[in-house]
């Protein structure tokens, strides 16, 4: 391009005839392009936010179906939850509280709140922030009388915190079943928690022994304490299995909901 | 240009197909055949990635520099696959969990990039459309008849709708568990490339080297 056309054009005229390899239109292109290119992008994601965050919240009411054993393919989920009675649970005492209303309670949230959370010096489960208060889900036979108790749990693994429920029987010991619905562990081997053939090694099994000490347990062997508080570990995922291991133990624990099942046993609830 | 839009869209579907000439994409091509119903997901996915990507680089092509016109090209690559997985988090939310990563990795997909760098840079942008559009389809229909083939025999349904009733379900149908593993994938894409070769011989490649006969002494 000569001299004498370019004066005859305009700046941008100008600007887009320039060589492309020139270091000033270089800089522009790679700082306009990503500047368009992150705007485009953060748009979508805020526009779509709240669809997601409806699709998320679906999709963790349908595992609380699932973890109960109430979930059929194609059933309206919405319709389906309002058999569960939620209740927020003060993890310290063990108690209900009506500080919150349970129905939009969010346990996560919560979880970064300081007010509502407190940091854990002794965490295995690697969840830094514990909160004090959690949802739980009540299941109820026609009579009014408990038939099962779902929970929540959370937990590091490998690469991710995976989240999940137990349901536990009336009894508050016995395992009805467990399951994840949101975790980033490797697909085909941490993720496999989510097999359903290991998923039904949970339903029968007890968190405690008679003397009231935590057994329950996932390892490669059968511990001492016997079959019926051990779930096999996960071929190729130690990490995975070591972390549900150490979150099922710490949520089942003291420092968990541990008041809670107390008073579940003592038939307080 | 003496191919003609018809041709750009048609070509790549068996022709030029992206996997069984090009052998280009076999990686997610593994991973997502399990079931057809994620199978067309992703060949919507990878379609509507390689089609606009090809017409946004080639918009650009004249103004992007030869330095950097690798990573604009990733820039831009990246960010409609970022579009699609949000999209997909909204509309199609159990697929999106079963693709799971796989939605991230078709910006390493070796067909968009390909596309980009040996068509997009060189050709008009409808053109570019077109061809990118029709190789995500050559992609896409590869990954069905995968996908067919493994759900079929290896889960006895398709879309989800049982068609041989397994022996697990009641049925008489023993399903092929192996079909439900990626290996399986590597040995249809196999068989699918033989087939095509031997339907169309002059897709197979010359002999990078000869046997000669030479006299002894």
């Amino acid at each position: 391009m000569s001299d004498a056309s370019n004066q005859n054009k305009g700046p941008i005229a100008r600007f887009l005839s320039a060589p492309p390899d020139s270091v000033g239109k270089t800089v522009f292109i790679a700082v306009s392009l990503c500047l368009v290119a992150s705007m485009i992008v953060s748009a979508v994601s805020v526009a779509l936010r709240p669809l997601q965050e409806q699709n998320k919240l679906k999709d963790k009411q349908a595992n609380v179906l699932q973890v109960a054993g109430l979930f059929e393919p194609g059933m309206d989920v919405l319709e389906g939850f309002s058999v569960f009675e939620p209740q927020v649970v003060e993890l310290e005492t063990g108690t209900f509280t009506d500080a919150f209303d349970a129905a939009t309670f969010d346990d996560r949230a919560a979880a970064a709140d300081p007010e509502l959370s407190v940091r854990l010096s002794d965490d295995p489960a690697g969840i830094g922030r514990q909160t004090k208060f959690a949802t739980v889900y009540l299941l109820r036979n026609d009579d009014g009388s408990l038939d099962k108790v779902i929970l929540p749990i959370h937990g590091y693994g490998l690469w991710s915190t995976l989240y999940g429920f137990i349901a536990l029987e009336e009894n508050g010991n016995d395992i009805f079943g467990l399951q994840f619905y949101d975790h980033g562990e490797t697909p085909g081997l941490g993720a496999e928690v989510d097999n359903p053939r290991w998923k039904t090694l949970w339903g029968g099994k007890k968190l405690a022994d008679e003397d009231g000490s935590l057994q329950i347990t996932v390892a490669k062997s059968v511990p001492p304490a016997g079959a019926d508080y051990h779930v096999d570990a996960l071929a190729g995922a130690t990490l995975t299995s070591v972390g549900v291991d150490n979150l099922v133990r710490f949520w089942m624990g003291e420092a968990g909901f541990g008041p809670f099942l107390e008073n579940l046993k003592a038939g307080e609830i | 240009m003496a191919q003609t839009k018809r041709d750009l869209l048609v070509d790549p579907l068996v022709d030029n197909n992206p996997i069984t000439l090009q052998v280009l994409g076999i990686c997610s091509a593994l991973a997502v055949t399990s079931s057809l119903q994620v199978a067309f997901v992703m060949a919507l996915a990878v379609t509507a990635v390689t089609g606009f990507s090809s017409m946004f680089i080639s918009v650009l092509r004249n103004q992007i520099p030869g330095s950097i016109r690798i990573i604009v090209q990733m820039v831009i690559i990246a960010s409609l696959v970022i579009i699609v997985d949000q999209v997909l988090k909204a509309y199609a939310y159990d697929v999106s969990k079963t693709l799971s990563v796989f939605v991230g990795l078709i910006i390493t997909n070796c067909i968009v990039m390909g596309r980009a760098e040996a068509f997009a840079m060189k050709n008009p942008p409808i053109d570019s459309f077109i061809d990118g559009v029709g190789n995500g389809l050559g992609y896409g229909a590869l990954l069905l008849v995968v996908g067919f083939i493994r759900e079929l025999f290896g889960a006895g349904s398709l879309f989800g709708i049982t068609i041989l009733p397994t022996v697990n379900n009641g049925g008489w149908y023993v399903p092929n568990g192996m079909l439900l593993l990626p290996p399986s994938a590597f040995f249809i894409i196999g068989l699918l490339i033989w087939a095509v070769r031997a339907w169309k011989p002059e897709q197979v490649e010359e002999r990078e080297y000869k046997i000669q006969v030479v006299e002894g002494h």
